[in-house]
């Protein structure tokens, strides 16, 4: 039956899931849009984080302390891949996808050599879960905020604008003196920690931590960056900083919300990824399809 | 000032595209030298500023600034003694951050960089300053985005940034080929006063012969990565366009580009 109140129901769980990949889609805006790298570490980082959150509560550590270790152990994945591109010479691509293979194997041992742990809200004190939507959300637009801060404060700081710097122009980077390679590395350890703090956010929520649950993480972040631009209307005009990495966090909202209406619809889940896909590659495209029509116009002119 | 022994580089070694670009060439500048080079392509001079940028390493030779032997620095290490201005007007700003963050970039030139604010307040009423030489405007327009100013004004403002914090090498390498010629020469005027005020060492590659003998007290023209002329204060002065068409005639070096030049 496709009752508006079930919709509705079910609401509240999409917009703390969708923020909790907002958070996610922060870490990922710092090496997609500062950095201008292509990280695909991420879907390995985001379940190393979910791993290691959920291994530490269940070893009896605080919910918030495991939080901070998923962070910390998501920079060391970031600054693997930093380093296989930075003083190996690996393509970005190809680093990002050989840190990810790697930590799948990482992360089954983390998990006991199991694929998935369960962690039960019942049992343990969890900052999240979905037994309870609306404290999700407020904890999860808490940690979105104090990380939108964070990362407001950091590239706005000399070491923060070097990174910036190096994402726009290595060459005039290293011509002011910036050392790009740990500029690099830096930005890969901060968005990875920040993709494996989602991740820990998210395994709470659900109960449980899956080695897969990041796969296809990055097109999930990607959306998400994409519809926060379009909410805001990006290009048009400068947006200030802090705003546009609010978006990214209604972007992740958005998008599970419309997944909420995906299966409220009863459409075919199965296709979901499909239709994401489809809807990152669309978006991608946008700018450069406008340009190749206005071209076309040019030169009809 | 800079002392530059012997140094060799080749590009592609042991391939068809085997290039020695550079061919055991030795220099010495003294302090405040402006030196203008010039020379066909591939005859070396962009190379030669690379090799004392650090763009990558000469296989032999030795490069000494002002008493540090930089031969085996890093490219970022080096550029705490050097200010650069490339030939792409795109290249020595970062576009999509503001004026005033790329002058407060270039502010911290060779300086730690740490978590405090990327610009003190007291340093805007410095880059204001420092706008309003160039008269182009930017000083009313700070946060604009680098990426919204024409080539001639991200020329200038490079050129800005480059002697913003006084290197102790100007590094010029053809900056102003790829503007118009009234941007060009606005563009060069300012190159020259920047040098003159703030007593700078200066290397300059131009294809054009003409600016080579106007600007500078040193003139250097190269051929096949070796030295093949070098002139200074009042042998430069007589020195006339005819001459320099002459010796390239000799080397064989004569291309369209410098005729027209």
């Amino acid at each position: 039956m496709l009752t508006f109140s079930s919709l509705l129901r079910a609401l509240p769980g999409n917009v703390a899931q969708g923020m909790i990949w907002g958070i996610m889609a922060l870490g990922l805006y710092v090496t997609y849009k500062i950095l201008n790298f292509s990280d695909l570490t991420v879907d390995g980082s985001f379940s190393t984080g979910a791993a290691v959150g959920v291994m530490l509560i269940i070893n009896g550590v605080p919910a918030l302390l495991a939080v901070i270790i998923a962070f910390l152990v998501g920079c060391i994945a970031g600054l693997i891949t930093g380093l296989l591109h930075t003083v190996l010479k690996i393509a970005p691509i190809l680093s990002g996808i050989l840190t990810q293979i790697a930590l799948y194997s990482i992360n089954l041992h983390i998990l006991g050599n199991k694929a998935n742990q369960a962690v039960n809200v019942n049992e343990y004190h969890l900052l999240l879960s979905l037994r309870d939507t609306n404290k999700s959300i407020l904890v999860a637009l808490l940690f979105a905020i104090a990380l939108m801060l964070i990362l407001y404060w950091f590239f706005g700081t000399e070491l923060g604008s070097a990174i910036r710097a190096t994402g726009s122009n290595e060459q005039m980077a290293k011509a002011q003196g910036i050392n790009i390679n740990l500029m690099k590395v830096t930005a890969l350890a901060l968005s990875n920690g920040i993709v494996a703090l989602g991740g820990a956010l998210l395994a709470q929520y659900q109960g449980f931590a899956d080695v897969s649950v990041g796969r296809g993480a990055i097109v999930i972040g990607l959306a998400a960056i994409i519809i926060g631009t379009v909410v805001v209307g990006a290009n048009k005009k400068e947006h200030n900083f802090l705003l546009l990495l609010g978006s990214a966090v209604i972007g992740g909202v958005i998008y599970y919300i419309f997944i909420g209406i995906v299966l409220w619809l009863k459409l075919p889940t199965n296709d979901m990824k499909l239709f994401t896909a489809i809807i990152v590659a669309i978006f991608l495209s946008l700018p450069h399809l406008k340009i190749k029509k206005k071209e076309k116009k040019d030169a009809t002119n | 000032m800079l002392q530059i022994k012997n140094i060799s580089k080749t590009f592609n070694p042991n391939s068809i595209n085997e290039k020695r670009a550079l061919n055991n060439l030795s220099l010495t500048l003294n302090d405040g030298d402006f030196v203008t080079i010039i020379g066909g392509n591939g005859a070396g001079k962009s190379t030669l500023l690379n090799a004392i940028a650090g763009t990558w390493f000469v296989d032999s030779g030795q490069i000494i600034l002002d008493e540090v032997d930089v031969t085996n620095l890093a490219e970022h290490q080096r550029a705490k003694f050097l200010g650069r201005v490339f030939q792409d007007p795109m290249m020595g700003t970062a576009a999509n951050m503001q004026i005033e963050e790329n002058l407060a970039l270039a502010n911290r030139r060779g300086a730690k960089r740490g978590l405090s604010w990327q610009i003190k307040p007291e340093e805007k009423q410095h880059f204001i300053e420092m706008l309003k030489l160039l008269n182009l405007g930017l000083e009313n327009r700070l946060t604009s985005k680098v990426g919204l100013l024409s080539g001639g004004q991200r020329q200038a403002l490079t050129l800005l940034m480059a002697t913003l914090q006084k290197p102790k090498l100007l590094l010029l390498d053809e900056h102003t080929a790829a503007l118009d010629p009234k941007t060009a020469k606005i563009v060069l005027d300012l190159t020259e006063e920047l040098i003159k005020k703030n007593s700078l060492t200066a290397f300059m590659v131009t294809h054009n012969m003409r600016d080579a003998l106007k600007y500078g007290n040193r003139l250097i023209m190269m051929n096949e990565g070796k030295i093949i002329l070098d002139v200074s204060g009042k042998e430069k002065e007589k020195l006339t366009i005819n001459d320099l068409l002459e010796l390239f005639n000799e080397n064989g070096e004569l291309n369209d580009s410098i005729v027209l030049s």
